[in-house]
């Protein structure tokens, strides 16, 4: 815990420490420069919410003002299209399957995880370098490589299409990223508390459970946070290996939506659609964007 | 284990344990190196490792999947992909992506940071901009959206008739871009699409270049002030050199995602755009492999993809390495500063405690 806040304290250090005297002395150059600067990232941060916003004003739209007129308030406020999303078009049904995919999957990569790069950072055998640099590997490698093995090697084994093959995908490409980002976390962690333990007759398990892994929690919670978002947003492994359609996840779901192809498509539907899968996300964000913020800052500083 | 040896152990901090010493094979460590170790690497051997492998030699084989025959002919998957102009062409687009959108993100990314972070105050010590965390929170959004949503929002945004955009700037007067097909002209295509690729990503480096910054000693801008640099001086020659290793990392993971870009692209313009003008490797690997089913072409695609990628990040490190000089030393000395080793170092230095304590209870 102290971690993190540590960091934290570091990364709001700039702005908050330097003293209020020089305020006066700040000339006028240093004022014209201020409202450029506020002028550009307020046109930046303008053009990252008006596509947001316009999609949730038009998700609220029928289809026919959508096409009508896309600067136009809606008639009405109604939730049809929300419904229609939800039950027509299966949203509800993937976003049920993500939520099992991506919370099996984040538990599972994380334990795994956590075991993996404790063992890696603090013990010596042969073989130890190889698995890093395996994990690193597997890092810089393209997906795209093993799509086309990774498909025949669940379909033998039979869990081709089911979500405990998709679980299992997931979990092995998330492995080198958790390993790699944890492995610095446990290094740090001071030998002495190690020695303890044992001097106090604890085994191995019990010293990474009840000493080790609570001691790695800032780490295990920044890591988690990108796990989730790139579990949660993953494409390619679900429509290469997941292509029944009673188990898409959402991602996948929305892809199926705009390529249901031309004439048919329900624009209100699709609109709703894309807050119902943005949501969530982004509120849990606005809640935790401090911690997520100080997770990258503390991975940059590694 | 006894105690003489834990206490010669401590007495050398930050040794991983089992050098020093052989341990019993107890079951418990066994059992804990079998599912601590075993488990991981079992699961990422065979659906990480193994694939790739594999990729390699099936690259090598003229195999469809689904028959029974599959034949070893060597290179003429290779030979095949330098002769078929379709693929040519979406490579030519990838290495587009992957020179233009990291270049672009980067610049937005660090002039964006620099404001958030030394906008502020014209002399005397470098301040950050008032309410500037609101800038932080807002421009980080799109990086929690899925890269299928953001491609979707960005279609419709860019819908002839229906699109916000040309909305937008006929209603500032430009009527020639009423029912402009940005995604469906060969010229605008590419640009248009990776537009929403640097979209979807500045704001996520913005906050990682902002945090880099502030790990930078004030005092360093500070002198520089005083020595009468510019804002622009200062973000040259100090800010982008002592964060090169951020933006090194920046640059890697971008390329490594705009070579991909398989996500936009499918959601954008999913049959490669106009004339194949933003058809990428990614998506003609795919369509190769699960529309065609020719799997040994399509993994020797792959190949190309993954050679792409490596000589993409081997240049990346070169040229860092190569403008490196003397910025390196000082901005490596920086890190450790503010790398947290410190905040855990307090308990490392006291070998003493621990050694005492295991005095006592023996």
């Amino acid at each position: 815990m102290t971690d993190t806040t540590e960091v934290d304290t570091t990364d709001r250090r700039a702005p908050t420490e330097p003293g209020t005297q020089d305020q006066s002395s700040a000339g006028k150059s240093g004022r014209g420069v201020n409202v450029v600067a506020h002028i550009l990232l307020i046109m930046w941060s303008v053009l990252v919410v008006l596509p947001l916003v316009w999609v949730l004003i038009s998700s609220f739209k029928t289809t026919d003002e959508v096409l009508s007129s896309p600067l136009s308030w809606p008639d009405k406020l109604q939730l049809q299209n929300y419904v229609n999303a939800w039950t027509i078009s299966g949203i509800g049904n993937y976003f049920l399957n993500t939520v099992i995919v991506v919370g099996f999957a984040l538990v599972i990569v994380m334990t795994l995880g956590g075991m993996c790069s404790y063992v890696l950072a603090r013990f010596e055998f042969p073989g130890n370098r190889a698995i890093y640099y395996a994990m690193l590997a597997g890092l810089t490698f393209p997906v795209f490589l093993a799509i086309v093995p990774l498909f025949f090697i669940l379909q033998n084994i039979g869990l081709l299409n089911t979500l405990p093959g998709l679980i299992l995908t997931y979990v092995a490409f998330a492995l080198p990223f958790t390993v790699f980002f944890l492995h610095s976390f446990f290094k740090l962690l001071p030998h002495e508390i190690y020695e303890a333990a044992k001097v106090d007759g604890a085994g191995e398990w019990r010293t990474f459970f009840t000493v080790m892994l609570p001691m790695a929690k800032p780490g295990m919670a920044s890591v988690a946070i990108f796990n989730f978002l790139g579990l949660w947003n993953q494409f390619l492994l679900p429509i290469a290996l997941n292509t029944d359609m009673s188990k898409y996840v959402l991602t996948q779901g929305m892809a199926e939506f705009v390529s249901q192809a031309g004439y048919s498509v329900d624009f209100g539907a699709l609109f709703a659609a894309v807050v119902i899968t943005v949501a969530p996300v982004l509120v849990v964000y606005i809640i935790f964007q401090r911690q997520l913020q100080g997770s990258v800052t503390a991975g940059s500083l590694k | 284990m006894t105690t003489r040896q834990a206490t010669a152990t401590t007495s050398r901090p930050s040794q991983p344990a089992g050098r020093r010493r052989r341990k019993p094979l107890t079951f418990d460590r066994v059992s804990f190196f079998a599912v601590f170790l075993g488990l991981p690497v079992v699961v990422f051997a065979v659906f990480v490792i193994s694939p790739f492998v594999q990729a390699i030699y099936y690259s090598l084989t003229d195999w469809t999947g689904f028959s029974e025959s599959m034949n070893f002919i060597g290179l003429d998957n290779y030979v095949r992909l330098f002769n078929d102009d379709i693929f040519l062409k979406s490579m030519r687009n990838s290495i587009l992506l992957g020179l233009i959108v990291p270049f672009v993100t980067i610049v937005l990314a660090l002039i964006l940071a620099t404001f958030v972070t030394v906008g502020g105050g014209g002399t005397g010590e470098v301040r950050g901009l008032k309410n500037s965390s609101i800038y932080r929170v807002v421009s980080f959004f799109p990086y929690t959206i899925p890269g299928i949503v953001i491609g979707i929002i960005w279609l419709q945004m860019y819908d002839p008739a229906a699109g916000l955009l040309n909305a937008a700037l006929t209603g500032i007067g430009l009527d020639q871009f009423a029912n402009f097909p940005w995604l469906g002209d060969a010229s605008t295509a590419m640009p248009a699409s990776m537009f929403v690729i640097i979209w979807g990503f500045v704001g996520f480096y913005m906050v990682l270049f902002i945090a880099g910054i502030r790990g930078i000693d004030p005092q360093v801008f500070e002198a520089a002030r005083i020595d009468g640099a510019g804002r622009f001086r200062t973000a040259v020659s100090i800010t982008i050199p002592l964060i090169r290793d951020s933006i090194q990392t920046a640059y890697i993971y971008l390329g490594i995602t705009a070579l991909d870009s398989f996500v936009y692209m499918a959601a954008l313009n999913p049959n490669g755009g106009p004339q194949n003008s933003t058809l990428v490797m990614s998506q003609e690997l795919f369509i190769t492999a699960f529309t065609k089913g020719r799997f040994g072409y399509a993994t020797s695609m792959g190949v190309m993809l993954a050679v792409v990628t490596l000589v993409f990040a081997a240049l990346v490190f070169t040229v860092n390495a190569i403008t490196g000089g003397w910025e390196r030393k000082a901005r490596s000395e920086k890190r450790t500063d503010a790398s947290p080793v410190r905040l855990v170092d307090p308990t490392t230095s006291r070998p003493v405690d621990a050694t005492s304590a295991q005095g006592e209870e023996s």
